[in-house]
Order: C-alpha cells, then structure tokens, then sequence
C-alpha cells in the first residue's frame, strides 16, 4: 500500500490562528509551517492549548482569526485524520482492532457504498504495517495503551489522510510502546504525510521529532528540537519550574 | 405444546398482538444496542415520555395516535441535541427540560380536552392486545426504515459511536449520523409503547441489551443476542398476558428483567 497524493510536497501553514473560548482567548496569532516528511511534536504545559490547536486545525472550533491552510493535499473529507485523546473515545463500545481501522474507509465509501474485498485488504494491510495483524479480531479494550495508538495510526493510514494529528498519544503508553509507535510515525513521515503529536511528556524529545513547536498560549518556538529548547523558552512555557529544563538534561 | 402457541392465534386481535411483541422484541433491542453502549438510557425514557402530546393530539384530531407520535418523537428527538448545542447545555439538561415540558404538555391536554376518552392506563402501561391493523401496519413500515437505516449507517455509526471526535474530523456527516439515530429511535418507541406503554418502553430498549454485552464480545453479534431475548421476552409476555390475563406490558418487561439477572449473576464484563 503506497501513499499516492503528491508526497513530500504537501505542507500546512497556519497564519495568525486565533481561538476563543467562552470570550477567552485560548490561542493567540499562531503562525507555523510544517512540511510533508515532518514529524512535529506539539509540547506546552496543560491549558497551553495544544488540544485548542489541534481541533482548530481539524475544523472542530471555529478560528477568530487567521487561516489554517493545506497545500498540494487531497482535500476530501479524509485529508485530515484526528487520533483523539484517550478520554473522549467511549471505551465502552464493544469494537475490535478489524472494525476500528475500517472507520477510516467511511469518508472513502460515502453514505451507501459498503466496505467491499479492497477495503478489507486494505484495512488488514493498515494493521499489518503498525505490527497488529495478529490481533485485528481482538477488542480494542483488550490492547494495551500502545497498542491502542497504533490501531488509530492503522485507521489513519486507511482513511489515506495526508495529515495526522495525535493528541497526547503518549498518555498512558509506557516508553517501549512509545518508541514502537514513534518508529511508526517515522514511516509515515517518510512517504510524505505530515504527523503532528501533542504531548507534555519532554522525555528524549529531540530524538523523536524533526520538529518542535512550543505552545503555550501563542508560539514560544518552533524549529529543530536543538534549536529551540532554550532556557528563556522552557521559562516561557513552564516558568520558573522549566528553567532548570534543558536540553542538555534531557537528553540525560 | 403446540396447542397452547397456537391456541390464542384463532382471533384475528391475538395475531396482531403477537406480531406486534416480535416487532417490538425485535426493534427496541437492536436500536438498544447503541442505546446502551452509548449511554443514551435517559435520552431513551425521555422521548417515550414526550411523544404523549403527539399521541393525545392523534385521539383528538382522529389520526392514529401511533402516527401522531411519529413527527413528535423525531422532534423532540432532534431538539434535544439542537438545545444542548445552542444553550451549551450538557445533553442530560435539555433531556430533562425537554422530557418534562412534552409530557406536561400531553396531560394539558389532556386535562383540557374532555371529549376524548383515553385510557390513560394503556398508555402508560401498553396495551399489545388493543393493536389495531393500522397499527401493525405502522410498525411494520417502522420497522423496514429502521433496519434499512441500522444496515445503511452501521459503518457510520460505530464510529460516531466509539469516536465522536474522530468522526466529526472526517465531515460533518457525524452529525447528521447521530440525529438519524435519536430519530430512529423514537420511532422504536413508538412500536414500543403500542406493547410495553410509555413508562416501560424503557425496559425493551434496554435490558435485552445490557444483557446481550454481558454475553457477546463484538458489537453485531451483540444486537442480535439482544434482539433473540428482546422476541422471547415479548412472546412470553404475550402468551402470560393472553393465559393469566394479565398486563403484557409488565410481563414483557419481567421476563427481560429475570434473564437480565440470571446472565448478570454469572457473567460480568469489565472495561478497561
């Protein structure tokens, strides 16, 4: 299964992206580019508003101002796909690993057509390439946390989206399933999609993403992880607190 | 045996009361099914209780009161959501604002109208053996949209359900999805009530189901293990109506409930 439209062409800019909630400002005039063939992390203490700028970008909270743009992507309703946090998922619905993958086809279906030979292909395909053929029959409650990450990578994969947005896809995923879905991600980076994952886990950073954006409120920083983790900007998001957050102590 | 199946089947009222237990046996558990993996129980008692105006409007105006309750379910089934999203309220608020307004609205009426004799009784409680050939009608066509709407959505709606967020990203047909499925089910509420009546409708939407999660892993097989109980509490209810003269309604509804008991005792499901 190769990933067709335009690779490592694509990218998405946002410009002066600002968002109100309840008349308080949760975003103020965001403004980055990021490239087809990057991995993004999205890091910025809670109520930075990393969630905010994902639903923004999704299309879920209206943009006061400012324009979130896609360029040179299939702009169908599958271009976008939105791995949620762990919360907002009804655990509770008894659906396996098969069944979930197969949402990412509803936007390629269309209302009456029904999942047909290739889409089933197609979805086996998806779970064979996070590593979770073997339990595509298994419920999604009976995944482990990393697991459960890879068969919503797998659903994005299947819907073809050219970009990815995971919110806090570390959370509760212990640090060997996190390099296991970080590889992933990787693969995916590479054949030209853009991946954006907000997390406020700062452990080993730098080696996981290509690039950083620093959010709290407004942009702190963006650029390559060794670039921007400075101490005026980890004061910028954590405080004082962060001030002792280094790069150099991280990578410790 | 045989004799005693077939015996209350001579009338020609008995075979519509039995057709329409199985439908409703069949029906309320099937759209149970999400009512009770998507937490939507109190959404469920709420619109039985607010289609009575619509039904005490059909006595008045002499249209069938289970087609007067078509339009007023799919309403209010509508404006709940259409609340919670304009007022910000959360969904349990409008439910009970809008539950309490509807059925207040119907004992108005009620209260107002004097010329129209209701029994006020068999529309709380159900009345499976009263069902007349309209009736059976309505809900067979009830039940053909439902089905085809439950086979057309199903890819749609288990990720509506499992992943509001996930699916609204993907357009807004999610959206749309859910207010299919709210419409749906008043219109199983509406076969519901003719057997089961306003206050246990509840019970067949939901206990045949809550059973069948107990007993299935996967979410088809579990509206079909709900629909099997849903049709055998129903029959039963039928058959005890028929032979101890009783109310069909409640005997639907506690043979649901003993099943529920008997799984419940010796199956649990846990959820990670």
């Amino acid at each position: 299964m190769k990933f067709a439209p335009d690779p490592h062409s694509a990218s998405m800019s946002l410009q002066d992206v600002t968002v109100e909630l309840d008349g308080h400002m949760v975003l103020s005039n965001v403004t980055f580019d990021v490239h087809a063939g990057n991995l993004m992390g999205v890091v910025g203490p809670n109520g930075a508003g990393k969630s905010t700028l994902f639903n923004a970008i999704a299309g879920l909270l209206p943009v006061r101002q400012g324009k979130v743009t896609l360029h040179r992507v299939d702009q169908g309703g599958g271009a976008l796909a939105y791995v949620p946090q762990r919360e907002s998922v009804n655990w509770r619905f008894p659906v396996t690993a098969m069944d979930v993958v197969m949402m990412g086809r509803c936007c390629r279906l269309g209302w009456f057509r029904r999942p047909g030979k290739k889409d089933r292909e197609l979805v086996n395909a998806c779970l064979g390439r996070v590593g979770l053929w073997d339990h595509r029959s298994a419920l999604v409650t009976e995944l482990s946390g990393g697991e459960r990450q890879r068969v919503f990578v797998a659903r994005a994969l299947a819907q073809e989206a050219s970009v990815i947005l995971l919110d806090e896809a570390f959370s509760g995923v212990d640090v060997g399933a996190q390099e296991g879905l970080v590889e992933v991600l990787r693969t995916l980076r590479d054949e030209g999609r853009i991946v954006l994952l907000a997390t406020h886990d700062l452990t080993n950073l730098a080696s996981r993403f290509d690039q950083v954006l620093c959010l709290n409120r407004h942009v702190c920083a963006c650029g390559p992880p060794d670039q921007v983790f400075t101490s005026e900007v980890m004061e910028q998001l954590y405080g004082a607190h962060g001030l002792g957050l280094t790069l150099d102590e991280e990578r410790q | 045996m045989i004799d005693f199946l077939v015996a209350p089947l001579e009338y020609d009222f008995m075979v519509r009361a039995l057709i329409g237990s199985v439908l409703v046996g069949v029906m309320c558990p099937l759209v149970g099914a999400y009512v009770v993996t998507r937490n939507l129980a109190f959404i469920g008692d709420a619109l039985a209780h607010a289609v009575l105006p619509g039904m005490v409007f059909g006595f008045i105006v002499g249209i069938n009161p289970a087609i007067a309750a078509i339009p007023t379910g799919v309403s209010v089934a509508v404006l709940i959501r259409v609340v919670s999203r304009r007022a910000g309220l959360s969904s349990d608020t409008s439910i009970g604002i809008l539950f309490a307004t509807m059925f207040a609205l119907g004992l108005m009426m009620l209260a107002v109208v004097s010329t129209v004799n209701v029994a006020m009784e068999d529309l709380l409680l159900g009345e499976i053996l009263a069902i007349s050939p309209t009736e059976v009608y309505v809900s067979v066509g009830i039940t053909a949209m439902v089905i085809l709407g439950l086979f057309v959505l199903h890819h749609w709606l288990l990720f509506a359900s499992f992943d509001p967020v996930g699916s609204q990203v993907v357009g807004a047909r999610s959206n749309f999805v859910d207010y299919l499925l709210l419409a749906m089910l008043a219109l199983v509420i509406v076969i519901g009530i003719q057997a089961a009546g306003i206050v246990l409708v509840m019970a067949m939407l939901v206990t045949p189901a809550a059973t069948a999660y107990l007993l299935v892993r996967r979410f088809v097989p579990m509206m079909m293990v709900a629909a099997v109980i849903g049709t055998v509490a129903a029959v039963t209810g039928f058959y005890v109506s028929y032979y101890f003269n009783l109310p069909a309604g409640p005997a639907m509804t506690l043979v649901a409930s003993g099943i529920f008991v008997l799984v419940v005792s010796f199956r649990r499901r846990t959820i990670a």
